[in-house]
């Protein structure tokens, strides 16, 4: 599904340049569940944002869903970001003003669907995630945990090649990150790929293999025992 | 068709009614400027409407030509000598100038002898009495009161027939008295009673006080002769009146052996020369109210780009998570335009009915006196519809720079964790 090889990427500050990612390979099979984890600075935000094409890369190559990506421009990228990826962020990003389910729509009206087709299937990714009752209810009126639902069933909803996490649990209390992360496994039962950036050990054990990035590179890649997010519930 | 997108259109209203305060206060400026606009546009249009009405009934493209003296010695005449005209004249310059379209010749009582009684039943008018065509009608339109003006057979058969003006009426009836068919008596010759009219709010040529005769009549009564007192003329729209003047001029010239650079001998008077210059006038007033007009516009139309200047700053997240969600650069684009476009419009909507409203309250305070210049003062369609296109175009103009604004954003930038 994911093929990198050989990237590398620096960002210019001042007259020196900071390389962040130098030289990864890595590839992703479908229906992986990835923890990408390390340390800040370890450059998995930087993976993140360019397997997410909200980064360009400086080398190497990046193949998705057997469709080379490069030479982006913005409306390519947009265009791309939109069929292929779903984004989960750590502060959900959810539009303050619009409903939970409007939030939900908001990915398949760019994809230019429907007025009545996008609310029915906003309407069912809400209730996959269990909040189809608060569906009229705007994000200020939710929980955190309620929060990154509605957000995973934004991501979900464009019915994305690959879900991209970035520190999904990271401002939610340990019960409700387990809440979320049991949703991110059931997601994943379901055939999808998912890539989640994370520094905390427990919720990397919860998917089904770990990727140690430390100082640009690759340290450790290993496939683990799943921990069922169930159990924990 | 994106501009039938209902959704799209939802995204703009959604957006722009999550801040209905702020949504208003931007939208003040070019309420203003549209207000500020449409009222001068307005005043001037009410002004040159005002002139209209001052003037209504008077042909603009006329001109009087009368008899005075010489200035100047020619052929062995002295100067100080009084030229007279004489009837023939009028069917010469007809003749010679096509472009002359009425021609109405007068003469005057009392210019030649001293002495005018306009009198009925012991009460005198002291009014001037004018011996008349009906063309005169053509170039000074009399309203008439009661009755009728001068006609054909009144001249044909020399009919002792007169129209007086209402000053007239009132200094020799008594109020609500009938006058028409009644007799009065100008020199000792009695004349009956055929219309009364009303004095034009405008130009007096003749006064208000006055007494019409036909002209036919007038020469058989008081002996006139073949003299001609003046002549008022009405060019052809289209001709220029001073040619026509110094072509009439000339052949009069001529005619009455005066000399060629003598300026006194005929006087004339230009009216096309007034309306020109009125016209001038409310013309460059007109100009100079739309490009005020149109700057105010400007300004308000720049202060609100510079307001969703701020709104695209404060919406960086958002902006971010719709592009990382799929939007392209163009839909920002697009919607961040179409919010410039809907406030402007908006706006300027708003403002052109307070606007509309002022004046009809202004048309309703000045408009109907007669006085005062000024009557009706609205904006023409067209005037309007200038503006706003005008104004839509601008915000589109301006609409981009916070839209480019917007499309800059990265949205990796956007969804930088603070």
């Amino acid at each position: 599904m994911i093929k990198i090889e050989n990237l590398h990427k620096s960002y210019k500050m001042g007259s020196n340049s900071l390389h962040v990612l130098k030289g990864i390979n890595f590839s992703v099979e479908e229906g992986e569940l990835v923890a990408i984890m390390g340390s800040s600075g370890s450059g998995k935000s930087t993976l993140l944002n360019i397997l997410g094409m909200l980064d360009n890369l400086d080398e190497g190559s990046y193949t998705l869903d057997g469709v080379p990506i490069k030479d982006l421009n913005e409306t390519k990228a947009a265009n791309y970001r939109n069929k292929f990826l779903g984004f989960v962020f750590q502060s959900f990003n959810l539009i303050n003003y619009k409903s939970a389910m409007e939030n939900v729509a908001l990915p398949l009206y760019y994809q230019k669907v429907g007025r009545k087709e996008r609310q029915e299937k906003a309407l069912k990714y809400l209730d996959q995630v269990g909040l189809k009752e608060w569906a009229t209810h705007l994000p200020s009126e939710l929980s955190g945990g309620q929060k990154q639902r509605v957000a995973i069933a934004r991501a979900m909803a464009a019915e994305p090649k690959v879900l991209l996490a970035d520190e999904p649990t990271g401002a939610l209390d340990s019960k409700t990150s387990y809440e979320v992360m049991d949703l991110i496994q059931k997601i994943n039962d379901q055939g999808n790929t998912i890539l989640v950036v994370t520094h905390e050990p427990d919720i990397a054990d919860m998917c089904k293999r770990i990727v140690h990035l430390k100082d640009g590179v690759i340290v450790e890649d290993k496939k683990i025992k799943q921990v069922r997010a169930a159990e924990h519930v | 068709m994106w501009l039938f997108d209902k959704d799209l259109w939802i995204e703009v209203f959604n957006t722009l009614g999550k801040n209905m305060f702020r949504t208003f206060l931007t939208m003040l400026g070019v309420i203003f400027a549209m207000i500020i606009l449409m009222l001068l546009l307005g005043s001037a249009n009410g002004m040159s409407n005002g002139f209209d009405r001052l003037f209504a009934g008077t042909a603009s493209n006329s001109l009087f030509v009368w008899s005075q003296s010489t200035s100047e010695p020619y052929k062995g005449f002295e100067r100080g000598r009084r030229i007279n005209f004489r009837i023939e004249d009028a069917s010469i310059l007809k003749e010679q100038i096509p472009e002359i379209e009425v021609l109405a010749p007068r003469i005057e009582l009392g210019s030649h002898r001293d002495v005018v009684t306009v009198y009925r039943k012991g009460r005198t008018s002291g009014s001037t009495v004018y011996g008349d065509y009906p063309e005169i009608d053509n170039i000074t339109k009399k309203k008439l009161v009661e009755g009728r003006f001068l006609n054909k057979t009144d001249i044909e058969d020399s009919k002792k027939v007169c129209v007086i003006g209402e000053e007239t009426y009132k200094l020799l009836f008594d109020k609500g008295e009938e006058a028409i068919g009644e007799d009065i008596r100008i020199n000792g010759v009695f004349f009956r009673i055929v219309g009364i009219y009303k004095p034009n709010d405008n130009i007096n040529i003749d006064g208000e006080n006055a007494v019409f005769i036909p002209f036919s009549t007038f020469q058989k009564a008081f002996s006139s002769g073949d003299r001609m007192g003046w002549m008022a003329i009405a060019v052809e729209g289209g001709t220029t009146v001073p040619i026509v003047e110094q072509e009439i001029k000339k052949i009069l010239k001529a005619k009455y052996d005066i000399s060629p650079t003598d300026e006194r001998a005929i006087g004339s008077f230009d009216m096309s020369e007034i309306f020109n210059n009125i016209s001038a006038f409310t013309t460059v007033l007109k100009g100079f109210s739309f490009f005020v007009g149109i700057f105010t516009l400007l300004a308000g139309v720049i202060a609100i780009s510079n307001i969703l200047l701020i709104t695209v700053k404060e919406r960086t997240k958002e902006i971010g998570v719709r592009r990382a969600l799929g939007a392209t650069p163009r839909i920002v684009k697009r919607q961040i335009v179409l919010e410039a476009i809907v406030l402007t419009a908006f706006a300027g909507l708003i403002g052109f009915a307070i606007s509309v409203g002022i004046l009809s309250g202004l048309d309703a305070l000045f408009g109907q006196g007669d006085d005062f210049p000024f009557k009706n003062p609205m904006v023409s369609i067209p005037q309007f519809g200038t503006s706003f296109l005008l104004m839509v175009s601008l915000s589109v103009l301006i609409g981009l720079i916070p839209a480019n604004r917007a499309v800059k954003i990265r949205p990796i930038e956007a969804l930088r964790e603070e």
